[in-house]
């Protein structure tokens, strides 16, 4: 039995062969980044981040926060979030409607199946 | 030598019951030996599963009797059911029952250091005892009201869990009462179900009931009532708001217990529905609604764990996430139990693909909850606004973190991959569109936990972590063996799932077996 082959019941994955690929690709890429660029030249203006002349803002401050992440994605299903937010209102009495409304609904399907 | 391991499966339960009760007389003498007794006793409990696995796997189900004079003595001179308390042990509850104990072992090692400035230690070890006790009684029971007594004390002990930290603004205690009133409602269901079997039947034992199953109208109001309060127990959408509650405010090794915790009431779902009714019940309607209350639970609990901005919030709308998974897996599986071909073909595999999940998401759900606790005891806050840069300082933890993220997301070569790819391919020859959800919520996992990850973990160092050390070791070997088991559950994939995960579902579907090892036959 090969240890690392593991049969999915429609074909095969050899966990092994991804790993050594993996490797490959990697030291191919590390190879590629060591070869440098030639008209590179550490701390000076050409490393610095353009911002439309803007200055640049501190590390610190320009860090952001997870509140801000994934806005478009949120934005654009707010019909769908609106809702499902609206449902975790974290009062207790819900939850244990919430249990009964589904204890209803198998009832009915085992019930009539 | 030979008569402790004779005696292991009550040991499994005995010990950790007895170092409960020895705690806290125990930590009034000294306050610091508690808290290496129960990884000890916790430890030993982890072997002796190892062992009785060992055996199961080998040698097929373990019967023990307690009171017998026997301990395989099911059937005394004259009688025709069991009537004594009985264990049964097949692949399918050793599984579990290695789960609990390697996560109970882990949760005590990471809490010698986790819980060093708190108060009330002994209550602490005491209560994760119990829980583990009663964990390994709910897997391991062949009897259905000791099943009952089992569930009672691992809500019991876990309330008390949740309820452990003390602030002033009291969202632990209120977490705690409000997984009290849910489990309150699901013994009350479970014990109703009890008596419905019980009265018909006049057996308590899960086999001698499973032999006599006429499913009648009274079966299959049991069957509604089980089938409900645990999945809800399990965290199961539309009846998983607990969930968020509980894990985020219990400690994070207790948070991690809890997740094998739900995982044992799904054991409990799944036992109930193979072993008990099996065949007599409608599959395809039951299995689908496994299914759908699976899809519910994997795209609902993504979708919110988005969103959140505790990041231990986050994580438990994840748990749902994956229980969805175990329960698509195994809802297939149930969906075409009656039909041998398809069974044969994808049936297996989804069961193998949603029974492998179980453990994988043990192993790293349990990982990342104990990377969150690393960040709370370092910076005292979940909130992943106030976080930033502390990949800086704590890189031992971001490893782990890391690691337990791939898992989670389903990369390759972590274990969380080999459990959804068996999940997707079986699915996908059932219902093409269900793969496609299992694959869309795998994307949405992984965009989540790039979020913590950017969050918390990168970004300059802020100046109000600059001091921040790395965790201490105790907590770091938890979260390191945890993280050796997802790589090497990653890496050879087929040894776990032929050696320990086949012969499991082979023990969930084969009704006839499970009965025969009591009632005989074999």
């Amino acid at each position: 039995m090969n240890i690392a082959l593991l049969e999915t019941g429609s074909g095969y994955w050899n966990t092994l062969i991804w790993v050594v690929t993996a490797l490959i690709i990697g030291v191919c890429v590390l190879w590629l980044r060591n070869r440098g660029e030639s008209r590179y030249k550490k701390d000076t203006d050409q490393t610095k981040p353009f911002l439309s002349g803007n200055p640049e803002v501190s590390k610190e401050d320009s860090h952001v926060g997870a509140s801000h992440l994934y806005w478009g994605f949120t934005e654009a299903l707010k019909n769908y979030y609106e809702p499902l937010v609206k449902m975790h209102t974290g009062n207790i009495n819900d939850y244990s409607g919430w249990i009964v409304l589904v204890m209803a609904i198998i009832f009915i399907i085992i019930g009539v199946s | 030598m030979n008569s402790i391991l004779l005696h292991a499966p009550a040991l499994i339960i005995a010990l950790p019951l007895l170092a409960a009760f020895i705690t806290p007389i125990l930590g009034r003498f000294n306050r610091k030996t508690i808290s290496w007794l129960a990884t000890c006793v916790l430890g030993l409990t982890l072997l002796l599963t190892i062992f009785v696995a060992r055996q199961v796997l080998t040698h097929g189900p373990i019967v023990y009797v307690f009171g017998a004079t026997e301990t395989g003595l099911t059937l005394p001179f004259g009688y025709t059911m069991p009537i004594r308390i009985i264990f049964q042990i097949d692949a399918m509850g050793i599984f579990m029952g290695l789960i609990t104990s390697l996560v109970a072992f882990l949760a005590a090692i990471y809490s010698i250091s986790y819980m060093e400035q708190h108060t009330g230690l002994d209550k602490y070890y005491t209560l994760l005892l119990l829980l583990a006790t009663s964990m390994f009684g709910m897997e391991l029971t062949g009897d259905i009201f000791n099943f009952f007594v089992f569930f009672e004390i691992a809500s019991i002990s876990s309330v008390a869990l949740i309820a452990f930290r003390s602030t002033i603004s009291g969202e632990p205690a209120e977490a705690g009462l409000k997984y009290m009133v849910v489990s309150s409602i699901s013994a009350l269901m479970v014990l109703f179900a009890i008596g419905l079997f019980y009265g018909q039947y006049d057996a308590l034992n899960m086999a001698t009931i499973a032999s006599v199953m006429q499913f009648t109208q009274l079966d299959k109001i049991a069957l509604i009532l089980l089938v409900t309060v645990l999945a809800m127990k399990a965290g199961s959408v539309p009846m998983h708001m607990w969930t968020p509650d509980a894990y985020s405010e219990a400690p994070a090794a207790i948070t991690m217990i809890l997740v094998a915790a739900s995982q044992a009431s799904l054991y409990a779902l799944f036992r109930i529905v193979f072993s008990i009714y099996n065949v007599t019940l409608n599959t395809v309607t039951v299995g689908w609604i496994l299914i759908i209350l699976g899809v519910l639970s994997m795209f609902i609990g993504v979708t919110m764990a988005i969103i959140q901005k505790d990041i231990k919030r986050l994580m438990a709308y994840h748990s749902i996430s994956q229980t969805g998974y175990m329960l698509l897996g195994v809802g297939v599986g149930l969906a075409v139990l009656t039909n041998p071909v398809a069974l044969e073909s994808f049936g297996i595999k989804a069961m193998e693909g949603g029974i492998f999940h179980i453990i994988n998401n043990a192993l790293y759900k349990g990982l990342l909850f104990l990377t969150a606790g690393a960040i709370f005891l370092r910076t005292d806050t979940r909130d992943l606004n106030k976080m930033g840069g502390l990949a800086h300082n704590m890189t031992y933890t971001t490893i782990f973190y890391i690691i337990g993220a791939a898992a989670i997301a389903g990369i390759p070569p972590f274990n969380g991959f080999a459990s959804k790819l068996i999940i997707y391919e079986s699915v996908y020859r059932f219902n093409p569109l269900l793969a496609i959800i299992a694959m869309l919520v795998s994307v949405l996992t992984l965009a989540s936990f790039v979020k913590v990850f950017h969050s918390a973990f990168l970004g300059p160092r802020l100046e109000q972590y600059k001091s921040v050390q790395e965790v201490p070791k105790s907590m770091i070997i938890a979260m390191a063996v945890l993280s050796c088991l997802i790589v090497f559950f990653g890496l050879f994939p087929n040894l776990i799932v032929k050696y320990i995960v086949h012969p499991a579902v082979m023990a969930l579907i084969n009704q006839a077996h499970y009965t025969a090892t009591i009632l005989g036959g074999i």
